[in-house]
């Protein structure tokens, strides 16, 4: 527990940035940009995880295990997120999402 | 530690063995000689999915990470059918030289993802939970993105891993305050210390965002169409049936085991998820003519009427929901292999390209009428039955207005299915698809579904079996 902090500061934090995450992958217009907003989103929830185990019960590791379980997928999925980018890459020469639209309803 | 209880986890050593064994294998072979990889890898996969069907005693293991019941055992069996005819509907996509020197990849592709949802099935707390689903989904991405030559494909790809990242993202933040409200991971845990405090409420609704993505509900139902239509159709076929089936048994699991103290709560969320669900996906099926595009809204469509198994609860809600998913794997992948056959003998892709197939082609437009009218739940058919058993536990809680809104979309979807139906027998056309023959695995593939389709709905042994199966779940 860090002293003279409260657990409400932690999750301010966490919960601004999971919406600026969510704001981020709506908006911005490049793959690798809301590659990187997913990331943010995740992360946020690590933050979640490891203060509810730190401040709500401590004498336990399972949210601290949970968020490296987390760090570790989500290298993973921007592997192969990356791959596909510089696939899309290759095929229109470009990484906009207004681009990538062949296929609308 | 007793080896013996690792007989628990068969149907996931079974397939990691597989995917070592075509490993393997595509080291082994000649570079000129790719092709013998299909029938040495359908064969283990044959093999696998055989003895996946020796029945086990329940149990756990890992401290309750893991869970096997006969219930989930017969899920993954019916998980493995599917793909087992996936894989023998494959063969012709897969002889084209551009797909030859990739065929390894995409048997070790397939099984990986098929672990991963084996897992997700079996999970006993979120975090194997989580790994499963995440296992299961990134090698889809790469099997979407297959044609890589492709634009579409690429395109495919692309969307399906950025949706489903940030679906699961979603689902992980609201993971977290479900264990920030119960402090634990594990269901049996939570299910004891829940309460309907508005920090379960957030996050739950938070975890069926998530998972609604990956079952496609509306309004997370987006990708689906795009992605269905991008990617190689025997890869539409596994993601409409075999990821959406093991996604719908896992959800439903999850609902009963670990929110049930909070059933009051999610049944009007997923009231309105399944009306929403039912509706919007028949209006967009009316509109498409790309058959792929059409069997991904027809797919969202058939998982709102799941949605009315889920909320029929407890056992009887679990019988319809495996019962409905078995029925559904023959019934869609009769009318995928039709599609896919007709893909490699002329490239047609569109509705209107099957303009008087019937003349040409009879035997593949009676099996295609007949899963369509299966999906649509015409009575002599499976999916009647499967249709039947989801509105009775919907209407045994007394849901009679959604049922009645179901048995009304149903009777739409009967519009758009007959639309095909009338393209291949009443519609004129100057050049119809030539006459031509399907591989043996093909035709083999076929053989199953038409059989399936007729079987699993007059053989009233299976369902009562299904009930014993989740009589034993529950209890």
């Amino acid at each position: 527990m860090v002293q003279g902090i409260p657990i409400y500061h932690f999750l301010v934090v966490s919960t601004l940035m999971f919406f600026i995450g969510v704001c981020g992958f709506i908006i911005r217009r490049n793959l690798i940009t809301m590659l990187m907003a997913v990331e943010l989103i995740l992360n946020s929830v690590n933050i979640n995880f490891v203060v509810f185990n730190r401040y709500l019960y401590p004498d336990q590791l399972q949210g601290h295990f949970f968020s490296l379980f987390i760090v570790g997928i989500a290298a993973a999925e921007a592997a192969v997120a990356i791959a596909l980018v510089i696939n899309i890459y290759r095929r229109i020469n470009n990484i906009e999402v207004e681009n990538v639209n062949e296929m609308k309803f | 530690m007793n080896l013996g209880q690792f007989i628990l986890m068969r149907h996931e050593l079974l397939l990691t063995i597989a995917a070592v064994f075509v490993l393997i294998a595509e080291l082994a072979i000649n570079e000129k000689a790719k092709s013998k990889i299909i029938p040495i890898a359908l064969g283990v996969f044959a093999l696998v999915t055989l003895i996946g069907f020796i029945p086990a005693e329940p149990g756990v293991l890992f401290g309750g990470s893991f869970q096997s019941s006969p219930l989930t055992s017969f899920m993954k069996n019916v998980l493995n059918l599917a793909v087992l005819i996936i894989f023998l509907q494959s063969e012709g996509w897969l002889k084209k030289p551009e797909n030859l020197d990739k065929v390894s990849e995409y048997f070790i592709l397939t099984i990986a993802t098929l672990i991963g949802m084996n897992f997700m099935i079996s999970s006993g707390d979120f975090l194997s939970f989580y790994v499963g689903l995440e296992t299961a989904t990134i090698p889809i991405a790469g099997l979407a993105a297959f044609d890589k030559l492709k634009s579409r494909s690429a395109e495919a790809g692309i969307k399906l891993i950025l949706s489903s990242a940030l679906s699961s993202g979603i689902l992980l933040f609201g993971l977290s305050m479900i264990y920030g409200a119960t402090g634990s991971i594990y269901f049996t845990d939570i299910a004891q210390n829940l309460s309907a405090t508005p920090l379960v409420i957030l996050g739950f609704i938070f975890f069926v965002a998530g998972m609604g993505f990956k079952i496609s509900l509306v309004p997370f139902h987006f990708w689906t169409a795009d992605v269905y239509e991008g990617a190689p159709i025997t890869v539409t076929s596994y993601l409409s049936v075999v990821s959406k089936g093991a996604a719908a048994f896992t959800f439903s699991i999850i609902l009963f085991r670990v929110f049930n103290a909070v059933f009051d709560q999610w049944q009007h969320l997923i009231y309105v998820l399944a009306v929403m669900t039912m509706t919007i996906a028949n209006l967009f099926a009316l509109r498409q003519d790309n058959i792929k595009r059409f069997l991904a809204f027809s797919s969202i469509a058939q998982a709102g009427f799941i949605l009315l198994g889920i909320l029929g609860a407890g056992e009887l809600g679990m019988t319809a929901v495996v019962y409905f998913v078995l029925i559904y794997v023959f019934t869609n992948l009769g009318a995928f292999g039709v599609a896919t056959s007709v893909y490699n003998a002329s490239g047609i892709e569109t509705i209107s390209g099957y303009n008087g197939l019937y003349k040409t082609n009879p035997k593949l437009s009676l099996l295609m009428t007949l899963s369509l009218f299966s999906l649509a739940g015409i009575p002599p058919v499976a999916g009647f039955f499967g249709k039947f058993f989801l509105f009775t536990s919907a209407a045994g809680r007394g849901y009679y207005i959604l049922v009645l809104i179901a048995v009304l979309n149903a009777t739409i979807s009967l519009y758009y299915y007959l639309r095909i139906v009338k393209a291949m027998f009443i519609d004129q056309n100057d050049q119809p698809v030539p006459l031509f023959r399907s591989s043996p695995m093909m035709r083999a593939s076929l053989i199953i579904c038409l059989a399936g389709i007729f079987l699993v709905g007059f053989v009233s042994g299976i369902f009562e079996y299904i009930r014993d199966l989740s009589h034993l779940f529950f209890n």
